[in-house]
């Protein structure tokens, strides 16, 4: 295939994909496709394959059997053609502190043949976007985590990849950090022409996506846009404070047949339609309510309904042992 | 240019091909020098130990082997030892720059280079001639000392030697390379070099001539790589010293197979031999890790 080729009709696509590491099933046959141009996220607790899936895409793990293409070529049978189209921001930090920024992003350029007549120029326009420019002549290793992280993500589009992978972008950032990388991420959609596929286990993170899908336990439980997500799980949140927790369970189960729990200093429960529940709730509980809240379901419900689990919940040492095997596995 | 330009320079990464490749290399070897200036604790700390051989061990010890004829030309035990030292000082050096890969790996910043699309040979060439440049660099400063161990500063001895020391860091860094492809740790492989460079070092000739040995220690001798790199240095060294001939054959008797000696020329090609055959089995470990 020419590198110059029509683009292709889906930016990832893949097709019952495997990955076992000796005993261990860590991607157990998944499916999906990517859209050129949509920020896609892969959603799931540490551990689910989320990391094990990204480097199969990546071409740094052969899978153990099922297929994918990148920007329309074949990860195992042209791994360089793929590697020229993506680009690639990982969860642990690969820059060299000895390197000032602008070295790391020479020694990148230089790896990937960017042609040397552009380099200037596109290094300062991936540096201005990131907010870095001014510090490009300081090495790295005095550069915070975040702009770590940043200087990381203008290295991925030095090369003007199709695709771009950010394996847990914003994972130990502080929350101001967070919310400017998302800045960058949405910008680079209406600048670049590029796709954006994403793991992440912050809920929040995952409303910013086109579509995202749920891995739990190595298997796509549910792929979607968030709205259709959230609408799928059917039930909003309902809070309420009274000034008797205990009674107020005992009295939803008795009269509404509800079950609820406390959460968050709050008697919650979950129902189809919150507002039209509340009138009912408010004439037949008969114990004095002193505040109620109805939200929306969250991804985080919708996490919750498709695994069982909160999010949080579903993470601990199966997820240690992943990431140890992934580990030993991205040695190659 | 503003922050966001509708413009945006678009870049095609080209094919895969020989020029490329060749830029690759450049850039992992540009790297190992940039890295090797800016760590300077390093190249300081890397002098100490053939500072102390030569100034300390050299001093100390040419008390008990002056030589009748020898004092007159100030050759003594120091200027033996020169050489050896360069060889030690390279050796050290070009395995540090091979242990990097094992700190790249560590460091997350191997999966940078091994993800991109150009060949595992070029990124396995860069580095190890980088080390082997690293390397020399270090033993340039020792040939800078030469005037200690009365060795002149004759222009064609300080070249002869720099290549010399070249050729043995670049069979060295493959030697290192070879063992850092399969290492995770940082401990667990300067452990192993511990245990490699050790007795390669006292059987090589660098601190002792290596005739009227007992058999068993000649035969060892014989079968170090290092001793073909030394050899070649001390050979250089006394062919630029008029000291009699009693004195050159204590202290420069050079290597011999059973009695035929080994020219200089052979040893060298024994050095290169070996560097490329190392740097064969490097990239074939590295091709093979995917």
């Amino acid at each position: 295939m020419e590198a110059g080729g029509a683009p292709p009709g889906s930016a990832v696509e893949v097709d019952g994909l495997v990955k076992r590491f000796g005993e261990l099933e860590a991607v157990k046959g998944i499916g999906f496709t990517v859209r050129p141009g949509e920020i896609f996220g892969f959603l799931g607790p540490n551990g689910a394959g989320k990391s094990t899936t990204i480097s199969m895409l990546c071409t740094l793990l052969k899978p153990t059997a099922g297929a994918a293409r990148v920007a329309g070529y074949d990860v195992v049978t042209q791994r360089d053609d793929v590697r020229r189209n993506i680009g690639l921001v990982f969860q642990d930090p690969t820059l060299d502190g000895y390197l000032t920024g602008e070295q790391n992003l020479r020694f990148h350029a230089d790896l990937y043949g960017v042609p040397r007549s552009l380099f200037p120029e596109r290094l300062r326009q991936v540096l201005e976007m990131v907010n870095l420019w001014d510090r490009r002549g300081d090495r790295v290793e005095t550069y915070s985590g975040g702009m770590k992280r940043r200087l990381e993500i203008a290295r991925g589009l030095l090369h003007s990849p199709r695709v771009l992978f950010l394996d847990e972008p914003t994972v130990g950032l502080d929350p101001q950090t967070r919310s400017s990388i998302w800045e960058y991420i949405r910008q680079l959609r209406d600048t670049e022409e590029i796709t954006i596929f994403m793991t992440t286990h912050y809920m929040d993170e995952a409303e910013y996506c086109d579509r995202i899908a749920i891995i739990d336990s190595g298997k796509i439980v549910a792929l979607d846009t968030p709205e259709a997500l959230k609408a799928s799980v059917g039930k909003d949140r309902v809070q309420i404070n009274t000034d008797d927790d205990e009674a107020t369970i005992a009295a939803l189960k008795e009269r509404f047949d509800l079950e609820a729990a406390v959460h968050e200093g709050a008697v919650t429960f979950a129902v189809p339609s919150g507002g039209e529940f509340v009138p009912r709730l408010f004439a037949e509980l008969g114990i004095p309510i002193k505040s109620v809240s109805v939200s929306r379901p969250s991804l985080d419900d919708v996490f919750m309904s498709y695994t069982g689990n909160t999010i949080r919940d579903a993470e601990g040492s199966a997820g240690d042992f992943m990431r140890m095997m992934i580990r030993a596995g991205g040695r190659r | 240019m503003t922050a966001i330009t509708p413009d945006v320079v678009r870049v095609a990464v080209p094919e895969r091909s020989v020029r490329h490749d060749m830029r690759a290399v450049k850039i992992v070897l540009e790297r190992e020098l940039i890295r090797f200036w800016r760590d300077r604790m390093r190249m300081i700390s890397g002098l100490m130990q053939p500072i102390l051989w030569l100034l300390v061990m050299g001093n100390g010890l040419s008390n008990l082997t002056r030589l009748p004829g020898a004092s007159s030309t100030g050759v003594d035990l120091k200027t033996f030892i020169f050489p050896g030292v360069c060889a030690m000082s390279v050796m050290f050096t070009a395995m540090f720059s091979a242990g990097s890969i094992v700190w790249d790996r560590e460091f997350g910043f191997l999966r940078e280079m091994l993800v991109a699309p150009v060949s595992r040979s070029a990124i396995v060439v860069g580095k190890c001639f980088g080390g082997a440049l690293v390397a020399t660099a270090q033993g340039a400063v020792i040939v800078a000392l030469a005037g200690l161990a009365s060795v002149p500063y004759n222009p064609v001895l300080i070249v002869t030697l720099l290549a010399e020391m070249f050729l043995g860091a670049f069979a060295l860094t493959g030697f290192g390379i070879m063992m850092a492809a399969r290492m995770k740790s940082m401990q667990s492989f300067f452990g192993l070099m511990q245990m490699a460079m050790m007795p390669m070092m006292f059987l090589s000739g660098a601190l002792y001539p290596l005739n009227g040995l007992p058999t068993w220690l000649s035969v060892l001798t014989r079968f170090n790589p290092l001793t073909y790199a030394v050899d070649p240095l001390r050979q250089a060294v006394f062919a630029h010293l008029s000291v009699p001939a009693a004195v050159a054959a204590r202290f420069n008797p050079g290597v011999t197979w059973n009695g035929w000696r080994v020219p200089v020329g052979l040893e060298i090609g024994i050095v290169v031999a070996l560097g490329v055959g190392l740097l064969g089995v490097a990239i074939i470990e590295f091709r093979r890790g995917e």
